[in-house]
């Protein structure tokens, strides 16, 4: 166990390592630098800003000052924002982007779960079809679409909550709810196939001759098995949707990681670029890292030796 | 006189199709008595797991429905029993082996708790009573360190550990009947009889009657008291061991019987196989299903359905229309029976 983890964790830290490098290669590749502005500012004065964020140094020492100031744990300052360090505007905007990702996680787990067991159980049912379709088009539309049409019968008709303002917690709700869609949609068809997949296996015959009662068959039996591959999924899920969406913070003028990152690359803030990929990756890589140790716990199958079970 | 524990009366099970309803289970008569082994022989898609099956009520209830005939447990019929009370009777009355034990074990669960879990349910034991329970179980079904193998789980058993997992777990609550679906296809030989006689010493000690479901004649002549085999949907042979393998009457019995070498033979000579394959059960109508591979089909056969007839001792019947005693026996060869008759 012990050896397996020291060797995931060089692992993650090796895929760190090339997406930091791509990312910031990549970046040099935009066209324009970050001070790019030929109406207002003059070539001596561009000279300063150059010679003060480093960029007159060649590419290749530029990338090795930010490898070492990464390692120190520095993300380093923001080329637009003067005197902003990349670490404040990660930490003040990830805030609302968490909050509402996973107030839509949980709704859209729950939701998923219910709808996708419920229609496995009534396999081939008018429910089940219903269901079914439902996860389809939830699947196939666009968050924003559903967004907007919640905005416009729950926030502009019935005015129940407010229509794009960040005040309180009502306000969190509409967005919450428009990235939940894809999230029930995602989770109900997968743990549909799971749950029928389940149930034509042999054990599930075991236990109902063994006389368990139909709802412990479904509990222990169904269930506890099917839920294992969801978890996998869910993970990803949760980090893709926690650190925020540009277009669902954009519509309801949520402040969030997203639209940050939009807007950084538009102006070509590199280092707030770079500091949000690597909170991203870094964030991604960490939750794939301990769903697969919880995997570990929930399938005893599974073991970290590396041997053949 | 034994008394009988279980009694099939005129089975029929049919199955809903989109191309319209199967009958599978085709009128099936059979008698278990207290601790004896009753073989069903047949081979694939004889109705002999389906049989098997509507005895437990496991089949799904969406596409499956038994049209016609009785099943009798200690004199009450099973088949108008609510669900909660097939549940109180599955897995403690009645209970189950199956064929892979490599599938029918819970692999996210310990072995033991999968073995606790019946005893809790149906004999109201405590967690701790139903661990020492399913102790025993495994010591008794020859598990070595079976204290630590209760923590295991089905991954870290072998095949035919988890077969014997299986079947610990089958006779735990101490049922009348064991029904175990070919339990040693999926193993090796060597363990196949390990298994096998390990049914037959725990028969002994807790006179449990076994319906062994199996297309193995060696495993039948191995196991069974008494014998019955199945084709299209019926029992068209029945009788002790003795009685089917000394004195088979049914062509089909016969032909099984022909096909399986046997030691003392010569083996330059080759096996004789029974010609045609065996019937789709979704046109079959009336009639002997065995007619049109029988080397003695008579016009009748294809036209009326044959019924038991004794041809034997201690109850032996076969179906057929050459014991009979309405129907003229051909005198000729059997061979040339056929050739004069025309297989159709």
């Amino acid at each position: 166990m012990k050896g397996y983890l020291l060797k995931r964790i060089g692992y993650m830290l090796i895929t760190l390592f090339i997406i930091v490098t791509a990312t910031f290669f990549l970046m040099q590749l935009l066209p324009g630098t970050p001070f790019t502005n030929p109406e207002k500012l003059s070539a001596q004065q561009l000279a300063v800003l150059n010679a003060k964020y480093g960029l007159d140094q060649p590419v290749a020492m530029q990338y090795l000052h930010y490898l070492g100031n990464l390692v120190q744990g520095d993300l380093g300052y923001s080329f637009q924002h003067e005197g902003r360090t990349v670490t404040s505007m990660i930490s003040t905007r990830i805030g609302p982007s968490a909050f509402i990702g996973l107030q839509a996680l949980v709704i859209g787990a729950i939701l998923g779960l219910v709808l996708g067991i419920i229609s496995a159980l009534k396999h081939n049912s008018i429910f089940d079809y219903g269901s079914v379709a439902l996860a389809v088009i939830g699947m196939s539309i666009p968050s924003f679409v559903f967004a907007a049409l919640l905005q416009y019968y729950i926030g502009v008709k019935l005015e129940w909550l407010p229509v794009a303002l960040w005040e309180g917690y009502s306000s969190t709700l509409l967005p919450s709810i428009a990235l939940s869609v894809t999230v029930t949609a995602t989770v109900a068809r997968f743990i549909r196939s799971e749950m029928l997949e389940v149930l034509g296996q042999d054990y599930v015959i075991t236990a109902r001759a063994k006389g368990m009662r139909e709802n412990q068959v479904i509990v222990k039996h169904v269930i506890r098995n099917a839920l294992i591959p969801v978890v996998t999924m869910l993970g990803p899920l949760a980090v893709s949707i926690m650190t925020g969406t540009l277009v669902i913070e954009k519509i309801f003028s949520v402040p969030g990681l997203g639209e940050q990152f939009t807007l950084s690359i538009l102006v070509l803030d590199y280092s707030v670029i770079m500091g949000i990929t690597i909170f991203y990756s870094a964030l991604f890589i960490f939750v794939v890292f301990v769903v697969d140790i919880i995997y570990g716990f929930l399938d005893p199958r599974i073991n970290f030796k590396g041997e053949a079970a | 006189m034994k008394n009988t524990v279980l009694k099939v009366e005129d089975l029929h099970v049919s199955f809903k199709t989109q191309t319209g309803n199967v009958t599978a289970v085709r009128g099936v008569n059979f008698e278990l008595k207290k601790g004896e082994t009753l073989a069903i022989v047949g081979e694939s898609g004889s109705g002999k797991s389906v049989t098997a099956k509507s005895i437990m009520q496991l089949l799904p209830k969406s596409t499956t429905e038994i049209s016609k005939g009785d099943i009798v447990y200690d004199g009450k019929s099973l088949l108008g029993l609510s669900s909660k009370q097939i549940t109180d009777i599955r897995g403690s009355e009645i209970s189950m082996v199956f064929q892979d034990p490599m599938t029918s074990l819970n692999p996210t669960m310990k072995v033991g708790k999968q073995i606790m879990e019946g005893l809790q349910r149906h004999q109201k034991m405590t967690k701790q009573q139903a661990r020492e329970r399913a102790l025993e179980m495994l010591k008794l079904v020859g598990i070595p360190k079976a204290e630590m193998r209760l923590d295991n789980y089905p991954h870290q058993f072998s095949g035919g550990m988890r077969q014997r997992v299986v079947i610990a777990l089958a006779l735990a609550c101490n049922p009348k009947v064991l029904i175990a679906d070919e339990p040693t296809t999926a193993l090796d030989v060597t363990i196949q009889a390990q298994i096998l006689d390990l049914m037959k010493d725990l028969q002994q000690k807790t006179e449990t009657a076994i319906i062994l479901i199996t297309h193995d004649l060696g495993v039948v002549a191995n196991m069974a008291d008494r014998v019955a085999v199945m084709y299209g949907g019926k029992i068209v042979e029945q009788g002790t061991l003795d009685e089917i393998f000394y004195n088979p009457q049914h062509p089909y019995t016969l032909g099984l019987m022909q096909s399986m070498p046997k030691m003392n033979e010569d083996r330059s000579k080759p096996l004789m196989p029974i010609g045609g394959s065996p019937p789709n059960l979704a046109t079959l109508g009336e009639g002997c299903a065995f007619a049109a591979r029988c080397p003695h089909t008579m016009k009748v056969c294809h036209s009326f359905t044959p019924r038991d007839t004794v041809v034997g001792e201690d109850n032996h019947t076969a179906a057929c229309w050459l014991q009979d005693p309405r129907v003229q026996k051909p005198k000729a060869e059997p061979q040339e029976t056929a050739e004069v008759v025309g297989v159709t």
